[in-house]
């Protein structure tokens, strides 16, 4: 039954893949969409499954044959359902269906084999990230981690004719790749120093240890673990690629923002949490990361003037806060805010799609404006989708994003709770700043491109309004599955996902204070609505009654302003550090040492065995006396050698 | 009564005239005939020793050298009407080249 699961997309590849050039559009949508919508349904009646087994026993396993076999070193390509991966395949079915079902319209203009390629690449990512969160040990997982690398590659630069695309595409693969470097290297050690690759085996070995006090080799696993981590999920200072990756089709940033590929590095901590949790200073890294990059693509994502940009440095910004509750030690509350993160998103990008569709690829926010009467369903479905991520009350956003606030409090981290607690007015101010710029005041588009395209504006066709009104009510119901104790509710998610991410409590651990007083809850929730809040009236105040101040304040603080909106020049500097000294070094050292060395030893070679043939030759003069006497020669010198010694 | 060293000094004899033979004669045929007195010369060696050291090992590797000169004769004179056909010579020198 599991292995259905991921199955299921990767069949609608092959056929969407192999059977391409004959399918009709339609067909070829109804297959991908369709694909995933019955793996959705394998995995809900498998999570249904899950759920009716006792609390302490919530775990399948499904061993599909063994992968490698060498003595004692046994790899099953096997399978294990457990709470985590159970929330895992709900978000990247569920969510994946609904941007299938968008982007069969998203998509409707492509020639239909470009359309089919597209699907085709759609289930494949779908397939590799069911793969990578259903993978009981860490070689099934490293597949789907590299396919979903690979995948991204194929969207992202999907419309490679573009140089930017093609471009980013590649990015977003080296950019992986590094990370993917630290991810193998801490598997190996892994597997050397415990001699098992399975996630049951290495946690059940760990938990045995004391949390490492100075660093040590659970600390070495936990932090090449998290630096791999960094690189699929867009983490200081291996972010680079994400931003970048907006070339790619709407559909496929919601993708790999909500469903897949992000989140998977915090499935990674989530799923080694024992690892982790006996590695404190690691923790505190992962935590410092976390909030630091949460910090700085806020920042970033106040400025930018693309609304793809915009969502794409919010995606980052939350991922941060992902980290930093994995990193507190606030594991439930990091995966909570991931599954609610996957809703509002998801929406987020799809009703951006919905916006750029409409004004046929207008991205710019400068060039929008008063779209709110002519697109109504994007607009309300898309204030949904803002209000869940500033953190209104009531709504997805403010659950998850204040239980991993208030588990930073409680667990004494104050500095970082602050810069959390900033993040949020950023993160409030610039969705609502995009909120504004695009839906509200008076229309700006060029008024040639508007007699050109958009003398009518449509909204979004059934087949992406209903993605988004489906997503928009995940928005407001997401958090409800676990309201924190303090409001009365049962924090269902949490208790559901402790016997995955259940870890022994140790003395001197950066755990979450459990213990701590309802009372405090309370104050910092108000404190964070109030952020919240905070945040939209200076957005309101500033985009909608004075909206000169923007441009003031730009052109008042020029040097953070450019700093900010040219990304903090980070690309710049690491083409400057990492990009042109390697091609330097490629074209100057290395290319040369290949023509010299490596080609002058293999060209050497030939022109050793020709000359030398050209001086033998003159031995075989073909005169039989010649040959006659040497042969004799040759004999005597052997006797004489025996004569002698 | 002869001694060891008669019989080995008479086989260095003909095989150094053996020897002259193929490195100076200018017919195939005469270095043919050089290589059997070669052989022959250490055949007798062979003989010798057996005789001396009352075994009957020499005799026995004389036969199998009889049987491979018969064999190397066949085969030798085979080649050289082989090659006299080609160049109408019989001189070794001619033989040089591979290419008929």
């Amino acid at each position: 039954m599991l292995f259905w699961i991921p199955l299921l997309p990767f069949l609608g590849f092959l056929v969407n893949n192999f059977g391409a050039r004959r399918l009709p559009k339609k067909a070829v949508g109804a297959v991908a969409s369709g694909a995933m919508f019955v793996a959705f349904v394998a995995s809900v009646a498998s999570v249904r499954a899950l759920l009716s087994l006792p609390a302490e026993e919530r775990e399948v396993t499904q061993t599909i044959f063994t992968w490698i076999g060498s003595a004692d070193f046994q790899v099953p390509l096997g399978l294990r359902l457990d709470p985590l991966s159970a929330v895992m395949i709900l978000v990247v079915t569920g969510i994946g269906f609904l941007i299938h079902l968008y982007s069969t319209a998203y998509m409707v203009e492509e020639e239909p084999h470009e359309y089919a390629r597209y699907f085709a690449y759609l289930n494949l990512f779908a397939a590799f990230m069911l793969l990578l969160v259903l993978g009981e040990n860490f070689l099934v997982l490293f597949v789907g981690w590299e396919g979903v690398g690979l995948c991204s590659y194929l969207l992202i630069g999907f419309w490679y004719k573009n140089r930017f695309a093609a471009d980013a595409g590649k990015k977003a693969f080296i950019v992986n790749r590094i990370g993917d470097v630290a991810f193998i290297l801490g598997v190996l050690l892994a597997f050397t120093q415990f001699g098992s690759v399975n996630f049951k085996e290495l946690n059940g070995l760990v938990a045995g240890f004391r949390p490492e006090e100075t660093f040590g080799v659970v600390s070495a696993i936990a932090l090449l673990l998290f630096i791999g981590a960094t690189g699929k999920s867009a983490q200081v200072p291996l972010y680079v690629w994400l931003p970048d990756a907006m070339e790619g089709p709407t559909p496929v940033s919601a993708l790999i923002h909500a469903a897949t590929m992000v989140t998977a590095g915090v499935y990674l901590i989530g799923r080694n949490a024992v690892i982790f949790a006996h590695a404190p200073e690691v923790m505190t890294i992962v935590a410092v990361i976390g909030t630091a990059t949460a910090l700085w693509a806020g920042a970033i994502g106040m400025v930018q003037n693309d609304i793809k940009r915009v969502l794409a440095y919010s995606t980052v910004s939350q991922l941060g806060y992902m980290f930093m509750a994995m990193g507190v030690g606030a594991y439930a509350a990091g995966i909570f805010h991931l599954f609610t993160h996957a809703f509002f998103k998801a929406l987020l990008f799809l009703g951006s799609g919905a916006v750029i569709h409409a004004l046929a690829g207008e991205q710019d926010l400068r060039r929008m404006g008063g779209l709110k009467k002519e697109l109504p369903i994007t607009y309300w479905t898309f204030l949904v989708g803002a209000l869940a991520i500033a953190g209104v009350p009531g709504l997805a956003g403010f659950f998850s994003k204040d239980e991993i606030l208030y588990r930073t409090f409680a667990g004494g981290h104050m500095l970082l709770w602050t810069v959390g607690a900033m993040t949020s007015l950023m993160t409030a101010f610039y969705m609502f700043r995009l909120v504004f710029l695009a839906f509200h005041g008076e229309r700006r588009t060029d008024p040639e491109a508007a007699h050109a395209h958009h003398t009518h504006l449509h909204d979004a066709p059934p087949a992406m309004a209903i993605p988004l009104i489906i997503l928009a009510i995940g928005s407001v119901l997401a958090g409800y599955l676990n309201v924190p104790a303090a409001l009365g509710g049962s924090a269902f998610l949490e208790h559901f996902l402790e016997p995955s991410l259940h870890v022994p409590v140790v003395e001197g651990m950066h755990g979450a204070a459990d213990h701590a007083s309802h009372g405090l809850e309370m104050a910092l929730m108000i404190v964070s609505s109030l952020i919240a809040i905070g945040g939209i009236g200076v957005a309101a105040f500033l985009y909608l009654k004075r909206p000169t101040i923007p441009d003031e304040m730009a052109a008042r603080f020029p040097g953070v302003y450019r700093f900010l909106l040219n990304k903090g020049y980070i690309d710049e500097l690491y083409d400057a550090v990492v990009v042109q000294p390697i091609k330097s070094l490629s074209e100057h050292v290395l290319w040369k040492a290949d023509a010299r060395v490596i080609d002058g030893a293999v060209n050497g070679m030939g022109q050793i065995v020709a000359e030398s043939g050209e001086v033998l030759r003159h031995i075989q003069s073909g005169s039989l006396r010649m040959y006659a006497v040497s042969v004799l020669f040759g004999a005597v010198m052997i006797v004489g050698y025996y004569l002698w010694s | 009564m002869a001694e060891l060293n008669h019989y080995l000094i008479l086989s260095g004899i003909l095989f150094t005239i053996g020897t002259a033979g193929v490195l100076l004669r200018r017919n195939v045929i005469t270095v043919l005939l050089s290589i059997e007195v070669m052989l022959n010369a250490v055949n007798l060696t062979f003989i010798a020793f057996g005789r001396f050291l009352g075994s009957s090992d020499g005799q026995i590797i004389v036969f199998f050298v009889i049987t491979v000169a018969a064999a190397e004769a066949a085969v030798g004179l085979a080649l050289v009407i082989a090659l006299f056909r080609h160049v109408e010579t019989l001189n070794p020198d001619a033989f040089r080249q591979l290419r008929g």
